[in-house]
């Protein structure tokens, strides 16, 4: 219960950041995203802000074996830089900067009421979909 | 050169939601012990595991209501949608299977995983930045013509 609570807590957290970062805006991301034109560096802002938070509280992470809520502290053991990572990477920031929603904003804009963020929204489920079907396959092969 | 648009530079909120997601990702792993990354809450739903579904709706669902609160009491910032249904869905997924390939996204990668000092998210950001910057070069400039 306390771990869903807290869940719930940080999802809306990251949404409210999100709107009043104007990240939840695709334009915002595209402003950003596009150097050659007139360049708007907000994006960088957010995630100097985010990271800022973030340093210290992974700092304090990384020391403990469980969260303060008595949870196990799970951080990414991997640290393998492969092919998976780059191409995974490059096909999502193609998508990116296809329409200016990554994950996040895609779903704060469906919150919204934005249709174009629920045709974006089911299409990414149905990418990582194909995923999970890709993988299957390979798997039994 | 880099031309700022300064019109559009909203340097103060952008930091100050920048800091409101660095909360959100610090209080997700000082209290639950996970990463906020949301491509990866939402592709584990599709793969449910005993005891590992609710608290992924749990936070996608904050996502979803942030908007719908924030309405309740004031108007909500611009969100301008201008891609064509097409491209939307082209979009929807390549960054569906990108994020799920590449372990991650803005989120995971670019805030969480930077902020732990991990080379892999590090390499994983740079990579989807550029390619950021390539696709919107491509439609802005090289097929738009703007």
């Amino acid at each position: 219960m306390k771990f869903n609570l807290a869940s719930f807590g940080a999802g809306l957290l990251f949404g409210i950041g999100l709107l009043v970062s104007g990240m939840a805006n695709p334009e915002k991301v595209l402003g950003f995203l596009d150097i050659a034109g007139q360049w708007d560096p907000s994006l960088a802002f957010v995630m100097g802000g985010a990271i800022l938070v973030g340093l210290f509280a992974f700092t304090v992470a990384k020391q403990r074996t469980t969260s303060f809520l008595g949870f196990d502290m799970r951080l990414p053991a991997s640290d393998r830089l492969d092919k998976r990572l780059v191409i995974g990477s490059l096909l999502f920031g193609a998508g990116w900067g296809l329409a200016g929603f990554c994950p996040g904003p895609g779903l704060v804009a469906l919150g919204a009421g934005k249709s174009g963020a629920l045709v974006f929204v089911v299409a990414m489920v149905a990418g990582m979909g194909l995923f999970e079907v890709i993988e299957k396959n390979r798997a039994r092969n | 050169m880099i031309e700022i648009a300064w019109d559009n530079f909203t340097p103060w909120s952008a930091l100050a939601g920048g800091i409101i997601i660095g909360l959100s990702a610090a209080g997700f792993i000082l209290l639950n012990g996970r990463i906020a990354g949301i491509s990866g809450i939402l592709g584990g739903l599709l793969v449910p595991q005993k005891r590992d579904v609710f608290w992924r709706i749990a936070f996608l669902a904050g996502m979803f209501v942030a908007p719908l609160l924030w309405m309740m009491t004031a108007e909500l910032p611009p969100i301008e949608i201008k891609a064509s249904y097409p491209v939307l869905v082209a979009a929807g997924l390549l960054v569906g299977i990108g994020t799920r390939y590449g372990s991650g996204c803005t989120s995971g990668h670019g805030v969480c995983g930077l902020s732990r000092l991990s080379a892999r998210s590090l390499i994983a950001t740079l990579t989807f930045m550029v390619a950021g910057f390539v696709t919107v070069y491509i439609i802005r400039h090289l097929i738009t013509g703007a």
